[in-house]
């Protein structure tokens, strides 16, 4: 037996939930990335699930651009990361407010 | 490229290329070249603006007018930049160009020695170009240009020596008095083009009976304006006595001979809008008239060899204006040109005189020099008889028929402009008699008057002999020369016929007041210190400088300072300051929402996104 598309959906919705909750409530940075990612493959998960239910492929074809954008997206951010570290260990995120208007 | 124009346009350029090579290699000639170099330049200006006066003879009637066009200029306006040789424009050049030659050449010996020797040729020149579009072009807009460049050459060698701080106040005193006149030029300008819808001469004349009395007669006291800046009439005289701070040679050239009569010049050039202007004629009778009496009064109680002459020549300006506002346009252009001989020989004699006594200008402290400088005393009286209008010098004839038409105008006008004759006649005895006559007076400051050099005393000779011959141009009963020549550029006036008993009448009262003044100076030859006869209201030039320099210091100032700290500190500086600090303080505010907290922006986002959702949904929904 094959889980209807709601299903799907459904734990879609509930991983960028806490993907996105995560985000606005740690303060160590590497696992606020990590949340970042949670919420960029609940969307991957609810577009391939479209895609398998309208019958239409552009959905999957739209999933390869986020996985590599979010590819991309790691490298550089845990590029800043790791130069963010050597200078000052265990920084938080609420230590990097430089950019205070 | 007939004779007509190949000659105009060499007398234009050749000043233009004798500036453009001083300005480039004029330090390397330096002395005598770079004077000869000018001189030569400006003979071939000469040379070249009789060529085209002979051409011009060829052509006959109304016909003798040729426009020769250089280039398109602005041509949406349809002004292109071409010269009308005409017989007025170029008797003005033949003029310009053949005092303005001998003058350069008198230059030479002048300046011997001057630091800025290549600097003055090169100013000359260029003020010889201006001078020469300005009674060249064809429309008002390049006369105008002419008319400035005049201007800044006025300004340049009036400073020529600019160390010496009256120099430069006397130069920045010329040049804002006259652009009060050249502001007036300018809105007549303005006001032709505006009504006419061109600027060329022959259109504008050509739609004169078209146009409303009252726009010409608004152009025409605009003009007005404009030719008073720049022929130093009264309101706006008060600079040319001040420009005597200038070498000798520029007195001569630009304020006696040429420059000045730029003013005049307008006003011929514009003679068909004066027969539409009604009263504005009127008008310039009365300030002409005026302005020869104002300043003959204050000639008479001036020390100064140079400023005596300065105020004279506002005084013959004075009469070339009431000449013009007569309808007189030949006269005023017949004084013109002998005024520009005689006044030019009486400043080159003076500057003659200066060079003699070691730069003393003082005529209290000469006396006596009529021996030691033959050639200088013999031309510079020649030079007196014409200006005192005494038979049969140049200044007789050209007086004679200024009064002649102001007497026809009015009776009052004639009676000021004989009071002014006389008085002319007196205080050039009186410098006369000061100068060359009676007991040396420099003899105990060890000073060795000798003779100018031969570059200085030949154009004096020239100068004397146009003096003595100038009014065979045009004589009241014969040939008329000039009337004749000029007659087809000119718009026609009316005039009563002269008749011999008439002539001899007005003529007669003339002369007999100019030996009366010649006479009454006589006293000067004993006495040399006379101070009721200099009373220091006339000494003060009826204190109208002084009456200036209250107004502008005082209220004047006051109302700029008032502006400056009221208008532009409070108003205009607030408005600015105000956009920057209101900006500044919302930035200051706005600030505070950049916490430098990731979390606070990721809040943000989903707050904006939640924001977004239920736009959408509530939009789906409804």
């Amino acid at each position: 037996m094959s889980l209807g598309g709601e299903w799907y959906l459904t734990l879609a919705a509930a991983l960028f939930t806490i993907g996105s909750v995560g985000l606005l409530i740690r303060r160590n940075v590497l696992v606020m990335f990590m949340c970042v990612e949670l919420m960029l493959n609940a969307v991957n998960l609810s577009f391939v699930t479209f895609a398998r239910m309208l019958g239409d492929i552009g959905g999957q074809a739209v999933v390869f651009f986020v996985l590599v954008v979010a590819a991309a997206e790691v490298v550089v951010g845990l590029g800043i990361i790791v130069a963010v570290t050597r200078r000052r260990s265990g920084a938080t995120a609420d230590d990097l407010n430089l950019l205070r208007g | 490229m007939n004779l007509v124009e190949f000659g105009a346009t060499a007398a234009l350029l050749l000043p233009l290329l004798g500036f453009i090579a001083l300005v480039a290699g004029g330090r390397k000639l330096g002395e005598p070249w770079a004077g000869v170099l000018a001189t030569l330049a400006v003979a071939g200006a000469f040379v070249g603006a009789l060529s085209a006066f002979i051409g011009l003879l060829d052509i006959h009637g109304h016909g003798r007018a040729v426009t020769v066009t250089l280039f398109e200029w602005i041509p949406s306006i349809g002004v292109n930049t071409a010269l009308l040789v005409d017989p007025l424009s170029i008797t003005m050049a033949l003029f310009v160009t053949g005092v303005g030659g001998l003058i350069h050449l008198y230059s030479i010996g002048y300046m011997h020695g001057d630091q800025g020797f290549a600097r003055f040729f090169t100013y000359l020149n260029l003020f010889t170009f201006s001078m020469l579009l300005l009674v060249l072009a064809d429309n008002y807009l390049l006369m105008f240009v002419g008319w400035e460049g005049v201007g800044v050459c006025s300004y340049l060698l009036i400073s020529f020596w600019f160390e010496r701080s009256t120099a430069a106040v006397a130069g920045k005193k010329a040049f804002v008095t006259n652009r009060i006149g050249d502001a007036g030029l300018l809105l007549a300008m303005f006001l032709l083009f505006g009504t006419v819808g061109a600027l060329d001469y022959h259109s504008v004349f050509a739609d004169v009976d078209g146009i409303a009395g009252v726009t010409v007669t608004a152009a025409v006291l605009l003009l007005l304006v404009g030719a008073c800046g720049k022929s130093a009439q009264l309101p706006l005289h008060v600079w040319l006595p001040d420009a005597m701070e200038g070498p000798t040679p520029v007195s001569a050239l630009i304020h006696a001979a040429t420059m000045v009569t730029a003013g005049v010049y307008l006003m011929v050039r514009s003679s068909p809008l004066l027969e539409h202007a009604g009263d504005a004629t009127t008008v310039i009778a009365i300030i002409g008239a005026a302005t020869a009496l104002f300043a003959a009064t204050v000639a008479c109680a001036q020390s100064d060899i140079k400023r005596v002459l300065a105020w004279s020549t506002i005084s013959q300006l004075g009469f070339m204006f009431l000449a013009v506002g007569s309808g007189a346009y030949i006269a005023a252009v017949f004084h013109m040109v002998t005024h520009a001989f005689f006044k030019a020989l009486l400043f080159l004699g003076s500057g003659s005189v200066i060079h003699a006594m070691d730069d003393e200008q003082d005529m209290k402290a000469m006396g006596g020099l009529r021996a030691l400088l033959p050639i200088t005393s013999a031309t510079f009286i020649i030079g007196w008889l014409a200006i005192a209008g005494i038979p049969p010098f140049a200044g007789f004839w050209s007086k004679d028929e200024v009064l002649t038409a102001a007497y026809d105008k009015s009776v009052i006008l004639w009676a000021v402009g004989l009071l002014a004759a006389f008085l002319t006649a007196y205080y050039m005895s009186r410098q006369v008699f000061l100068v060359f006559f009676g007991k040396a007076r420099w003899e105990e400051s060890g000073k060795h008057p000798h003779e100018s050099p031969r570059t200085m005393v030949l154009p004096l000779v020239v100068l004397a002999g146009a003096s003595v011959l100038g009014g065979a141009l045009n004589l009241p009963f014969g040939p008329h020369l000039l009337t004749t020549w000029l007659e087809p550029a000119i718009a026609q006036h009316h005039h009563e016929e002269l008749t011999v008993s008439r002539f001899l009448m007005l003529a007669g009262i003339t002369t007999v007041l100019s030996l009366t003044g010649i006479a009454l100076a006589r006293g000067w030859l004993k006495r040399p210190e006379r101070s009721e006869l200099e009373p220091p209201l006339l000494r003060r030039a009826w204190g109208i400088d002084d009456a200036y320099a209250a107004v502008v210091g005082g209220p004047g100032r006051a109302t700029a300072n008032a502006l400056a700290q009221g208008v532009d500190a409070g108003l205009v500086d607030g408005a600015t300051m105000g956009v920057g600090g209101l900006v500044r303080a919302g930035g200051q505010r706005l600030r505070a929402i950049q916490t430098g907290y990731v979390r606070n922006y990721a809040m943000g986002i989903a707050f904006g996104v939640v924001m977004l959702l239920g736009w959408v949904v509530s939009r789906a929904g409804g």
